[in-house]
């Protein structure tokens, strides 16, 4: 039970408030891009790339622009006069944004045509003639670095091949031994699969310069609209757009999962019409160009190694990973982090040495490596540590859960220090576990697994019991393009005792007009409801580097918190004086101080607040107003442990997920139903590539399933019905003590639902399968080991 | 090449010149400015746009608008009266049935359907009902306890708890 220290009337934290900002959506009020419509908007249309790998012989636009309506086609080597062909990536690589003479995967975008209407732009994009001579391209990450592999960043004056850089952790030397030495060693080769975040909203923009005033208003689908306004003026401040005449407005944005961290070239096209045509120019992209263009995430190749003892304890890991970065590297990761948070891949448990090394190449594929609701590459770490982990644990004929209890960092070892550096600031691991196997019976379950075994019946029980590791983050090592990754909150209370809120991030359905009042509420005794949230408009809020990994309770949701903290000191000051006492003689309770001793004299929050503008004490400054930019002194690493129950026909291999239960640990909850709803839809999101997605390319860089028809996104039937629930280790370095919850279940999901399977697949000797885990590649595996001869049920 | 045509949507009529070609979805969004109704593919995949046309819940963007005269066309901003919300809109937010709000109008319009033939419909008749309506964010949990809701509602039972259960 989650104890609440305000009453229902404020609303602080452990309510489970309904959310402030339904009324608008559920009305159909909602302010989504593609509802910005301006006087005069012009409409943009891109014409893509039918080849992975290509030089561009020729442009012809003629047609197009005999087209009634057509104002412009543009190509790279229009934006080449400008210098605006190239642009930096969150990577230091660079991209293209539009080709001048050669594309480098399919779907690239080629040219742009600007007309008064949509329909006339589709028109136009159709009849633009692009003469390609076709290269053969380089698909499989693995033949990126053959001999005969084409060079294909030849643009850059020091690239002699298709590595793009090496990465390492750990302890080299030390873990060879262990592994030499140990008594058991486990390996897999895995691939996370490259996957599309796919959020129902694509992306878009309107991009709406003044030439009069020099002014660029840019309303975009973004995660992190101050990032957004530097990087703009960083590129485009030499034809005059300059910081201060860039405002970067993100309306409600219908998801963003990591998709809408980056900068697509869409948008910068689209700024460059507008500002040469002088006029507002709206680009929405389709779904099919969304899925076959825009960053994809993950695709990471994992080599996974354990060195144990036969009973149980495990003593190394080992991994190297081959990243498939496609032709750039755009990946959205803090500066020093190529590979993000993936050494965050020791996990729960305790042991002293690891080693981890990755490679990157460029192949013929859109660029990426978002996040796909997750901080930074923890869900490649999680599925690798979680999968050798029972590949362990089956190698010596060990309970899953017991070799996890096992090998547990106890409670007590918090702060604990991982092998590849990081200090882990609280869990309760055993205790995560202890409540989901309760909840499954599991004992019983597994009696129940072997009776029907018996019968030949395939039943699978997984476990996964993760660390993740969020909110980035503290500025000593965390920085996007040099800008410290610390966020922002400005709270002003108006002197009737309202409030307006400010943050530099952006919810994107996370809910934070409604959680970010509550800590404000928690913390100042205001009501939440009278408090108003307000985020995405850079001409208001305070700067901040946006909502991404887990970071806004973390980072802006401390903020508040301090923030508020602020204001209750001066309410103190303000009851001091009217109360004619001195500060030490006043009692805080949630939206009041009264006397020590007397609690008939006191004075409400909203009292004091007017006192601020109306009565304030001489040598005080007047209003009530707060701002704060928290730098985290730390990450904050939330945790859960999740079992999954599956059951496979033996005939069809369907997979039916039975029960799927997940316990997490985000710290303090903010408001349990608010952060129940992130855990459910990233379940979702966790069974999606575990079981479901993928972007598949053929051996000529072509997307096979680049629409929502074969790239399946799970519905409600797909989706089970969660059974979810929590245990509460506070972050102690937090100012209230949460972690961050919209990520985990993503992160943890998958590895359970593999676990499952191949658990119900071992008795046929199955020791790995590669998410995502379809009917058909069971079927395949079992082939290989020659049970299928006859049938599994007799 | 234009014709002009008359539409009714949530009882109001729009008469707009506009090509025979043009998609419902975007007369209703672009011609009628309704902008509730959202676009969210192009392969009549994710339901975004599904309004009723008659009643009968329609994806908006696999029809043309002149296929739609003289029809009754419902969409998210004609689910309120005066005498209040709609049960579907409040079993939404009563049951944090929505994160980022843009599958929401589609999907009530559909549990609307749902609802007018079945109002006591099972979980699996719910998620196989919507199934047409893809949800990126929730997990669809919430959405079934929301029609569930919404179905009580209707029909004049006691409402279900909307307080979130978990396991202990
Ligand atoms: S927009 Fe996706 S089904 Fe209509
Ligand atoms: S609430 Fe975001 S897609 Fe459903």
């Amino acid at each position: 039970m989650i104890q609440c220290k305000t009453s229902k009337e404020i609303g602080g934290m452990g309510h489970s408030m309904k959310r402030k900002e339904d009324d608008r959506f559920v009305h159909g009020k909602g302010n989504y891009v593609d509802d910005v419509k301006l006087p005069g908007m012009l409409y943009m249309d891109i014409v893509r790339s039918p080849y992975a790998y290509a030089k561009i012989k020729n442009i012809d636009s003629s047609e197009a622009l005999k087209i009634p309506g057509v104002l412009a086609v543009v190509t790279g080597k229009d934006l080449e006069q400008y210098n605006l062909h190239w642009m930096p990536t969150l990577m230091s690589d660079t991209q293209m944004v539009l080709p001048v003479d050669t594309v480098m995967y399919q779907s690239q975008e080629v040219a742009a045509i600007i007309a008064t209407e949509k329909y006339i732009a589709r028109d136009a994009r159709e009849a633009v003639r692009v003469e390609y001579e076709v290269m053969k391209p380089v698909v499989n990450p693995f033949k990126a670095n053959d001999e005969d592999a084409p060079v294909l960043r030849t643009d850059k004056e020091d690239q002699k091949d298709n590595h793009i850089w090496h990465w390492e952790v750990g302890q080299k030397e030390e873990t060879e031994k262990i592994f030499n030495d140990a008594e058991v060693v486990v390996k897999e080769q895995m691939h996370i699969p490259r996957i599309h975040v796919s959020s129902i909203e694509t992306c878009g923009c309107v991009a709406d310069y003044d030439k009069v005033d020099n002014h660029l208003t840019m309303y975009m689908t973004t995660q992190a609209p101050h990032a957004i306004r530097t990087v703009i003026a960083l590129v485009a401040g030499h034809v005059g757009l300059t910081e201060e005449k860039v405002r970067v407005i993100s309306p409600d944005i219908g998801g963003g999962f990591g998709g809408k961290v980056p900068v697509y070239p869409g948008y910068v096209i689209a700024i460059a019409a507008s500002f040469l045509i002088g006029k507002p120019v709206k680009w929405i992209e389709d779904r099919s160009e969304n899925l076959q263009a825009d960053s994809f995430a993950r695709d990471y190749h994992i080599t996974a190694e354990m060195a144990g003892t036969k009973d149980g304890k495990i003593l190394a890991t080992r991994m190297k990973v081959l990243a498939d970065h496609g032709y750039t590297d755009a990946s959205a990761n803090p500066s020093k982090f190529p590979t993000g948070m993936f050494s965050i891949g020791t996990g729960s448990y305790d042991y002293s040495h690891a080693f981890m090394e990755a490679d990157a190449v460029y192949t013929n594929k859109p660029p990426g490596g978002v996040a796909y609701r997750c901080s930074f590459r923890v869900t490649e770490a999680v599925h690798a540590i979680e999968r050798i982990t029972d590949r362990y644990a089956l190698e010596i004929g060990k309970d899953p859960a017991e070799l996890r209890f096992q090998n547990f960092i106890k409670k007590d070892q918090f702060p604990y220090q991982s092998p590849t550096g990081w200090e882990y600031d609280s869990g309760d691991y055993e205790a995560g576990l202890k409540l989901a196997l309760k909840t499954v019976e599991y004992d019983k379950l597994r009696e129940k697994q072997a009776q029907m075994r018996k019968e030949g019946k395939l039943m699978g029980i997984g476990l996964s019991t993760f660390t993740e590791i969020v909110g980035a983050g503290p500025s000593k090592d965390f920085d996007i393009l040099g800008i410290k990754m610390f966020d922002s909150a400005e709270i002003r209370v108006h002197p009737t005792g309202k409030a307006i809120a400010r943050f530099g991030t952006k919810s994107q359905g996370q809910g934070h007009e409604t959680t970010y009042a509550q800590i404000i509420a928690e913390e100042l005794g205001i009501p939440a409801k009278d408090i108003q949230i307000e985020e995405g408009d850079t001409d208001t809020a305070p700067y901040g580097l946006g909502t991404y990994a887990s970071r806004s309770t973390p980072t802006a949701g401390a903020a508040a918190a301090i923030a508020a903290r602020k204001l209750r000191d001066k309410a103190r000051k303000l009851a001091a004086h009217l109360l004619e006492v001195s500060e030490d003689d006043l009692e805080w309770e949630p939206g009041k101080f009264s006397v020590k001793g007397a609690p008939e004299k006191s004075k409400t929050i909203q009292e004091l607040v007017f006192a601020a503008y109306t009565n304030h004490p001489q040598g005080m400054e007047a209003g009530f107003e707060a701002t704060h930019y928290y730098d985290p002194p730390n990450l904050t690493f939330p945790s859960g442990a999740y079992i999954c129950v599956v059951e496979i026909d033996p005939e069809t291999f369907e997979i039916d997920v039975k029960r799927f239960v997940a316990i997490d640990d985000a710290g303090n909850i903010i408001n349990p139903m608010v952060a129940q709803g992130q855990v459910h839809g990233g379940l979702t999101q966790g069974i999606a590539p575990a079981m479901y997605e993928e972007l598949i390319y053929d051996d000529d860089g072509n997307i096979l399933n680049g629409t929502l028809m074969d790239y399946l996104v799970p519905t409600a039937v797909e989706s089970p019905n969660w059974e979810t629930g929590h245990t509460v280790t506070p972050s102690p370095h937090h100012p209230i003590g949460a972690k961050g919850i919209g990520e985990s279940p993503t992160v943890g999901a998958p590895p359970a639902i593999a676990n499952a399977i191949v658990d119900a697949l071992k008795p046929y000797g199955i020791t790995h399968l590669d998410i995502p885990i379809t009917p058909a590649k069971i079927f395949e595996a079992l082939k290989e080991k020659g049970v299928l001869d006859k049938p599994i049920v007799g | 090449m234009e014709k002009e045509i008359t539409l009714k949507i949530n009882g109001e009529e729009y008469t707009q010149k506009v090509e025979p070609r043009t998609l419902l979805i975007h007369f209703i969004r672009e011609n009628a400015s309704l902008t509730g109704s959202h676009i969210g593919c192009d392969t009549s995949s994710c339901g975004a746009c599904t309004i009723l046309i008659d009643g009968k819940s329609a994806k908006s963007c696999t029809i043309l608008a002149i296929q739609a005269q003289g029809k009754e066309i419902t969409t998210v901003e004609g689910l309120a009266t005066t005498e209040g919300v709609h049960p579907i809109q409040e079993g939404f937010k009563e049951n944090h049935g929505l994160h980022c709000g843009f599958c929401t109008p589609g999907m009530m319009l559909r549990a609307v359907e749902l609802l007018e033939k079945n109002p006591d419909p099972t979980e699996e008749e719910i998620r196989w009902g919507i199934s047409g309506n893809l949800c990126r964010c929730t997990g669809y949990n919430n959405i079934v306890k929301a029609i569930k809701y919404a179905g009580a509602k209707i029909r004049g039972a006691e409402l279900p708890s909307t307080e979130p259960v978990f396991v202990e």
